[in-house]
């Protein structure tokens, strides 16, 4: 098969066109937009498919909602802010139990943020998607061939578990161009594969009704034992990460995504330079590969976790080591992507000192916290403000 | 002699009284005995057979508790049904 | 009871086959029970029922979908537009309606109902008016009266504070894609029947593909209006018309004709 260079954001939308999505709802946000704008203009190409730039975000996943209420393979993709607005849906989609797509192409937060790529929203979607017992399949994509293969397996995992499943990518993924092997063409569900429960008119059959409303407590419950075994047995099959190096490794690096790719150059120097260095890439981030990590974390001296964030997946990776083998961090925020060269001298200083060194603005090189940039753009006259903050 | 009557679903009337404020002829009353929910249902209380099946009662039913008959005119024709 | 056997009638009027028989969850007098019937009428009589699909709100009506002999399923508060519009566009042969109190449409969801009125989405939409928050407890809401007193207006609501109320109707019929877009009420008989009339056309509208219909229905809230129901289809006419003028807000000429049909 022949290989095209294609740009994330756009590759992921040809892949779910491929697996026979029929109903995209989006909304412009920097840097997912391009997915949006290729929907607009290939989706209407095909019949029966539906294309819609919604009022909202929220109003987006409120479309996909009834969408997938419909029987209909449906899908939306986002950043970060968009996200959030999405949550109460999104719990809806879960709590409802039909099956619904989204691409989060993750930028730098919190607030507006920016538009740079991040990973500071894994605790958004790994723990907290919205309200309620429940989590979504969450598939991290290091690379844009990764990105359209999880996009396109994702509608058959949605549908299979009848939740929400989510690309997790972020900005460099959904922006950057790389040689990408697209896959077959699959057709949309015909009538007869619609599934039973799919609100299509009562033709000749008893009505259907699709709700998360339980008033009774015995009722949700019910409903949330069926959702929990759904999980477990998302846990029990679809856990996948990759491995790189870990059998005689003292120090594992794990990374997911963008950063886990980078550490993939680290890995190489590191070995050139003589140390055992491995890696452990999570490529669900939910469910998450703890059993595994329990187990190197019993083999090696220690572990180093590096993200584009405050340190999220640490967490997870402290959980799962249980106290086997000392878990490190390193991270850069703000959509600063730590390089390879930062992460190599941070191996040196775990191998020498022990410990790994944060890195902190040089302007507080003294450990001070940074104080507040004063907003006030032109002087008070009169007034002494030196350092006053004012908000 | 009646020209029509209701026929209340006794136990699903939530004794709102709405229909006794509309009915023309007044033969509507709420009874003094409680129904499967505790409420005084509706009645039709007609003596005088009065009732002319106008279905007032029925429009503003909030629970649709009313079925209402007339009988079909001598020239036999079919009243629609809804009709108010 | 009259002394002729009943098998000499024949019936005028029995309850909707659309409408489903359990009794619903709404006070005594709550005229939302009313509405639900003239919608269960309109959809037998234009022989809907196994095409369409209810979005039901949250709010008092969030059970609608029990009320209905149809396919149904309920939208996060205030959303029942957009995710009606997911529907129907999917759907494009189906009957999709919203059911929606003053809450859910007119302060939370005022994004999506005028949004899904300027694409013009060819769906139905039933805004029931009582001017509360009526399942929350009666609570001040977009419509509520200057000086209607609710657990959050205890002294009444002071229009310097929260500003007057909200006249949905004349705004939506503002938005090039609302083709239909009239206010009824259902506090009196005469007006029962034009409210379902108006509900016809609404439905009418949708299966001619002409854009979205909606339906402003003055409702009454005996309990949280601490009011008997003969009493709050009174405080419709006397204190909510003035402030809700009834009357046809937007009838496009396509529509016209649809309005004539019985």
């Amino acid at each position: 098969m022949t290989k095209d260079l294609w740009k994330g954001n756009e590759a992921m939308a040809e892949a779910a066109i491929r697996a026979g999505v029929e109903a995209y709802f989006g909304y412009p946000i920097t840097p997912q937009t391009e997915l949006l704008e290729y929907m607009a203009r290939e989706l209407p190409k095909y019949p029966g498919r539906v294309f819609l730039q919604a009022e909202s975000e929220l109003a987006a996943v409120n479309m996909v909602y009834g969408a997938a209420c419909s029987g209909v393979r449906s899908m939306s993709s986002s950043s970060s802010p968009g996200i959030s607005l999405m949550s109460e849906g999104l719990s809806y989609i879960a709590g409802t139990e039909v099956p619904a797509v989204l691409v989060d192409v993750m930028r730098g937060g919190p607030g507006l943020g920016n538009i740079q790529p991040s990973q500071s929203d894994y605790f958004q979607m790994t723990k907290s998607l919205g309200h309620g017992d429940y989590h979504a399949l969450v598939l991290a994509p290091a690379t844009v061939q990764e990105a359209v293969d999880m996009t396109y397996e994702s509608f058959a995992l949605a549908e299979k578990y009848r939740t929400v499943v989510v690309i997790l990518a972020d900005g460099a993924i959904g922006q950057m161009m790389e040689p990408v092997e697209l896959p077959p063409w699959r057709q949309p569900l015909t009538e007869a594969e619609r599934p039973d429960w799919a609100l299509r008119g009562a033709n000749g059959r008893p009505n259907r009704v699709l709700t998360s409303l339980n008033l009774t407590a015995e009722g949700l419950e019910e409903s949330n034992l069926r959702l929990q075994a759904r999980l477990a047995e998302i846990q029990q099959h679809e856990v996948r990460w990759e491995e790189e190096m870990t059998d005689d490794a003292d120090l594992v690096l794990v990374a997911f995504g963008t950063m886990g790719r980078i550490c993939k150059s680290v890995l190489r120097t590191a070995r050139r330079n003589g140390l055992k260095v491995g890696l452990l890439r999570p490529i669900t981030l939910w469910p998450f590969p703890s059993e595994r990590l329990h187990e190197l974390a019993g083999q090696v001296q220690r572990l180093l976790v590096v993200e584009m964030n405050a340190g999220q997946m640490l967490l997870d990776v402290q959980a799962a080591a249980a106290g086997r083998a000392p878990v490190h961090f390193y991270g850069r925020m703000g959509g600063m992507v730590p390089l390879p060269d930062e992460v190599e001298e941070q191996i040196e200083l775990l191998m020498r000192e022990g410990t790994t060194r944060p890195y902190a603005a040089q302007s507080s090189a003294n450990g001070k916290l940074p104080s507040l940039p004063t907003r006030v753009s032109h002087p008070v006259e009169g007034s002494r403000h030196d350092n006053i903050t004012t908000y | 002699m009646a020209r029509g009557t209701v026929v209340i679903d006794m136990n699903r009337c939530k004794g709102c009284e709405l229909c006794t404020t509309v009915c023309p002829q007044q033969i509507l009353q709420m009874a003094t005995l409680y129904n499967a929910r505790g409420y005084h249902p509706a009645v039709l209380v007609d003596p005088e057979e009065r009732c002319t099946g106008c279905t007032l009662c029925a429009v503003i039913c909030p629970d649709a508790v009313m079925t209402v008959y007339r009988l079909p005119a001598k020239t036999g024709k079919q009243a629609a049904v809804h009709t108010h | 009871m009259t002394t002729l056997p009943l098998t000499e009638f024949e019936v005028v009027y029995h309850r909707p086959d659309t409408l489903a028989t359990i009794t619903t969850h709404y006070c005594p007098g709550c005229t939302h029970g009313l509405i639900h019937r003239l919608i269960a009428e309109v959809i037998d009589e234009l022989e809907l029922r196994e095409r369409t699909i209810c979005v039901a709100p949250v709010g008092c009506a969030v059970f609608a979908y029990n009320y209905f002999n149809v396919d149904g399923c309920e939208a996060p508060h205030g959303r029942a537009p957009a995710m009606a519009t997911g529907m129907k566009r999917c759907q494009p042969d189906k009957i999709v309606f919203t059911y929606q109190g003053d809450g859910d449409l007119a302060a939370i969801g005022t994004n999506e109902i005028i949004h899904a009125a300027g694409r013009g989405e060819n769906l139905t939409v039933i805004f029931v008016n009582n001017a509360t928050y009526g399942m929350t407890g009666g609570q001040m809401a977009p419509t509520t009266l200057v000086g209607q007193v609710t657990p959050s207006s205890p002294t009444g609501r002071d229009a310097h504070m929260v500003g007057l109320p909200m006249h949905v109707s004349e705004m939506i019929s503002t938005l090039s894609g609302a083709s239909y877009v009239v206010r009824r009420s259902v506090h009196n008989v005469a007006n029962i029947n034009k409210t379902k009339a108006a509900i016809k056309t609404a439905f009418r509208v949708q299966m001619e593909g002409l854009g979205l219909s909606m339906v402003e229905i003055l409702s009454s809230c005996p309990t949280n209006w601490h009011m008997a129901p003969p009493d709050a289809l009174q405080w419709i006419e006397d204190a909510m018309m003035p402030v809700f003028p009834l009357g046809d807000y937007k009838v496009t000429d396509a529509v016209m004709p649809l309005t004539k049909r019985r």
